[in-house]
């Protein structure tokens, strides 16, 4: 069998395609287990994994308290809001302490770009990043291929559009990572303010007319808009944002195909997406969800491999 | 490395109709029995089994499924390759059923171990039997014992017991070989 071929996961751009492959191989053994009368294995039952959460998360947080409680894992959860970090202590400081109570993984989100890579560097732990800045979300990415991989039955090839605030977005940039990686070719739309200049570097075309962006697609990623990102006005007004980018259910049915539409969550209805649209059956938003799941069991079991006693 | 034939394919022919007479003995016409075939090795013998016992013994429904017990292993990171997981195939419950797990080699008793947790997931079972094809009894790591086994095996822990499919190796054969 296959290993990783990293330590820890830090991002999409540090893995090759047979990573890909192996994560989601390993998946999809893991999606049989959670649909299971007893959703549960016991792997890793010697491993302690630390939850530390520098950012909000509702979704990511509880798919990975879950995926590790389904492997058999002890887990402690640690929130930035509650914590000595008001105090002043350091992310170092932090997170030493946090290991001498020996625990073997730690999966973190934080505000700043690259605090995974910088963490990874200095403690002896496996760190799995749950976002960092504005920089990756690799898990969502992961979650969000293996969605498309099992509606559309591969990814290779496939053209997929990622739709909304891209310069703020982590989950947008993952995408491109791991979509590349495997064969897709990918386009952004949003407002010009909202995609970064260094797009065309990484191979991604621009479209800023919506119509013509999801006739050329078979999958649209929808984001939301990042307004806690923003210290400046991006664009004049949400209803103007919701007129030119939002998606609904007249703009998909004008299309001569249909199209799967994806959304990382949290969904702010009405504004990038109506609800019609994201309860409808070209939707697979809730199936990203249990994905992520299996997904994050795959990646938390291969790292957890590489620990030796 | 010598390797000597312990199974020919006309001796694995008749322990097979054996076995499938013995289950039949002890489970009628397999109406509340399960048979689980262990991944990988387990599998092409529980496959054998249920088609002889359709074709040549007339049982009409019966049950079978594939375990995985990957997941469930007691030897998870303590070696140095990577435990490759492979599918699990069962659907059905196997509340208050007859269980009857399959495996081709029984040596440590381990992987029969992790296969008594694993099963567990799918429910409570009535009872659980082993059928294996071949015991090899005195290497045993746990006390385990099957209950039907094609043949009893006095192999010491320098040799390897090899089985050889039709279906993946061209014959069906069992080997000991000298490690």
């Amino acid at each position: 069998m296959d290993k990783l071929s990293v330590d820890h996961l830090l991002g999409i751009k540090y893995l090759n395609a047979n990573d890909i492959d192996l994560i989601f191989k390993t998946a999809d053994h893991f999606k049989e287990v959670i649909n299971r009368p007893i959703k549960k294995v016991p792997s890793l039952r010697d491993i302690t994994i630390a939850n530390l959460f520098f950012e909000n998360s509702t979704r990511t947080k509880l798919s990975f308290e879950l995926a590790e409680k389904r492997l058999s894992a002890d887990v402690i959860n640690f929130s930035a809001g509650q914590s000595s970090v008001k105090k002043g202590e350091t992310l170092i400081d932090t997170v030493n302490n946090i290991l001498s109570m020996k625990v073997d993984i730690v999966v973190m989100r934080h505000g700043n770009v690259g605090a995974g890579v910088f963490l990874s560097k200095q403690v002896n732990a496996k760190i799995i990043n749950a976002g960092d800045g504005t920089h990756e979300h690799p898990t969502q990415a992961l979650l969000d291929s293996y969605s498309i991989r099992e509606k559309l039955g591969k990814v290779k090839g496939k053209k997929i559009l990622i739709v909304g605030d891209i310069l703020h977005s982590r989950v947008a940039l993952s995408n491109i990572f791991a979509l590349q990686l495997q064969g897709a070719t990918v386009k952004v739309c949003g407002p010009t303010t909202l995609i970064p200049k260094y797009i065309s570097s990484l191979g991604v075309e621009v479209e800023t007319n919506l119509k013509k962006a999801l006739e050329w697609c078979d999958v649209a990623n929808v984001l939301r808009v990042q307004h806690e990102r923003m210290d400046i006005k991006y664009f004049p007004s949400t209803r103007e944002y919701t007129q030119l980018f939002g998606i609904n259910k007249q703009i998909l049915d004008s299309l001569d195909k249909k199209i799967v539409i994806m959304h990382p969550g949290p969904i702010n209805r009405g504004v990038e997406i109506t609800s019609d649209v994201a309860d409808s059956n070209q939707s697979i938003i809730l199936n990203q969800v249990e994905n992520g799941v299996a997904v994050r069991m795959a990646v938390i079991y291969l790292l957890a491999q590489q620990i030796k006693r | 490395m010598s390797k000597k034939i312990l199974l020919n394919s006309k001796d694995i022919e008749i322990i097979l109709h054996r076995l499938a007479c013995q289950l039949i003995e002890n489970h009628n016409d397999f109406s509340d029995t399960v048979l689980i075939g262990l991944q990988p090795r387990g599998t092409f013998l529980a496959n054998r089994l249920s088609n002889l016992l359709t074709t040549a013994y007339n049982i009409p429904k019966l049950q079978k499924g594939l375990l995985d017990i990957t997941f469930y292993r007691d030897d998870f990171r303590r070696r140095d390759e990577p435990l490759a997981a492979t599918s699990t195939d069962i659907n059905f419950l196997i509340e208050d059923k007859k269980v009857v797990i399959i495996d081709d080699v029984l040596y440590s008793g381990r992987s029969v171990r992790a296969a008594l947790t694993a099963i567990q997931s799918y429910g409570r079972p009535k009872n659980i039997e082993l059928l294996v094809l071949i015991d090899r009894r005195f290497s045993r790591h746990l006390p385990i014992q099957p209950n039907y086994r094609g043949r009893q095996v006095d192999a010491i822990n320098e040799e390897k017991v090899l089985v050889s499919w039709k279906e993946t190796n061209g014959k069906d054969a069992v080997y000991i070989e000298q490690k």
